[in-house]
């Protein structure tokens, strides 16, 4: 029973002195997370151009790791969790980086070219010129313009090897 | 003869805490095994939540003033209410650990009773922002019809909408299922299971909420205030 108690209080005891902060910190964390609240509010009332999001970002990431760091105990903890953690940032940062890069590549800056976009997709959708330049109206023959298109370039794609035979 | 018999006894005792489990050495390790499963959870969670995230900024790109338009139709106010019911829901969870890691079981009970009803307090006003939204026509897809079909505003109006509901609406999921669990744990904390020598439960919910809350830092700035 002794032996029980004695561990059961170094348990307790150990916990005390690395793994919680206590009432105090964790008002000041909770005090410093509203102050950051009320900052990316008042901010997104200013407008700072594409600043905006980045802005928001930024104190959202501050919020989180104050998250992280206090609420979830990161700070102390066993630093293999914390790596679980940043490394999940890191690869969805990856995937956010190389998918920007792409539609960077794939949008035409220009209006025209952003209108012509919104119509029919990207080019990779593989539509001959012509057909879409026939569809009448883009909304209500959506569906059937993009069928016809489609349709077309693949009896184009057919007709042109046969035509070198 | 007999201490000797006695010490073996406590060892064997001080060995066989009916919380340890026989695959462990040990409660620290157990803890550890625990809170480290824990967190492999919580990273699939922010990998789901992270791909609408991109999803979101990728359509984010591509409508970026049908977005502008559409996030006006969000109530900032509600929002900002909601994110600050959500921190204070933080702080009275990690205090329930603590609590709980101290043994005291009146403050456990307090605490996790604040959080549950600041979790459905957040449900509430997503209930009203919700039925407010629907009943203007905002729904995603086919049920889009705040806009008329033929207005080229309207499929980017509709998809900042279909991430809206699908990024709230999972996230809104999360909430409850936190609610179930933490209704379980304080049933189990007036019972009198937790005290300092265990009290993982506390610990590993209180983690999953913090993620909720973390996610919600997120979600609430990109769709409430940038669009």
């Amino acid at each position: 029973m002794q032996a029980t108690h004695d561990a059961s209080h170094d348990h307790h005891g150990e916990h005390e002195g690395h793994s919680h902060g206590g009432l105090k910190q964790y008002l000041a964390v909770l005090g410093a997370l509203l102050v950051l609240t009320v900052i990316t509010v008042g901010a997104s009332y200013l407008d700072f151009g594409s600043a905006n999001i980045v802005i928001a970002v930024l104190i959202a990431t501050i919020k989180a790791s104050l998250v992280a760091l206090f609420f979830m105990h990161l700070k102390d903890d066993n630093p293999v969790n914390a790596m679980i953690l940043v490394s999940c940032f890191l690869f969805l940062g990856l995937l956010l980086t190389f998918c920007l890069l792409d539609i960077d590549n794939r949008l035409d800056e220009s209006p025209a070219g952003k209108a012509a976009m919104k119509m029919q997709g990207p080019p990779s959708m593989g539509r001959s010129q012509t057909s879409t330049d026939a569809a009448p109206a883009p909304k209500p023959g959506y569906v059937d313009s993009h069928g016809a298109g489609a349709g077309a370039g693949e009896h184009g794609g057919a007709a042109a090897p046969a035509a070198k035979h | 003869m007999s201490t000797h018999a006695h010490a073996l006894d406590e060892h064997a005792h001080a060995n066989h805490d009916p919380n340890l489990q026989h695959h462990f050495h040990t409660m620290q390790q157990q803890f550890d095994a625990s809170k480290l499963g824990m967190w492999l959870f919580l990273a699939t969670e922010i990998l789901l939540f992270g791909v609408l995230f991109v999803g979101f900024g990728l359509s984010q790109a591509r409508w970026p003033e049908e977005f502008k338009q559409a996030h006006h139709h969000l109530d900032r106010v509600l929002g900002a209410f909601n994110t600050v019911v959500l921190l204070v829901s933080s702080f009275t969870m990690v205090m329930a650990v603590h609590s709980a890691a101290n043994s005291k079981r009146k403050a456990t009970i307090n605490y996790l009773v604040v959080t549950i009803l600041c979790a459905v307090a957040f449900l509430v006003v997503k209930y009203f922002e919700y039925s407010h939204k629907i009943h203007e026509g905002l729904l995603p897809g086919q049920y889009f019809t705040y806009l008329a079909n033929t207005d080229p505003m309207a499929k980017g109006n509709s998809v900042f909408f279909g991430f809206y509901f699908m990024m709230t609406g999972l996230h809104g999921f999360h909430i409850l299922g936190g609610v179930v669990v933490l209704c379980i744990l304080l049933a189990q904390t007036i019972k009198g299971r937790y005290s300092a020598s265990y009290y993982t439960p506390v610990d590993l919910v209180g983690l999953y909420w913090h993620i909720v809350d973390l996610i919600w830092i997120y979600l609430f700035p990109l769709l409430y205030l940038i669009g």
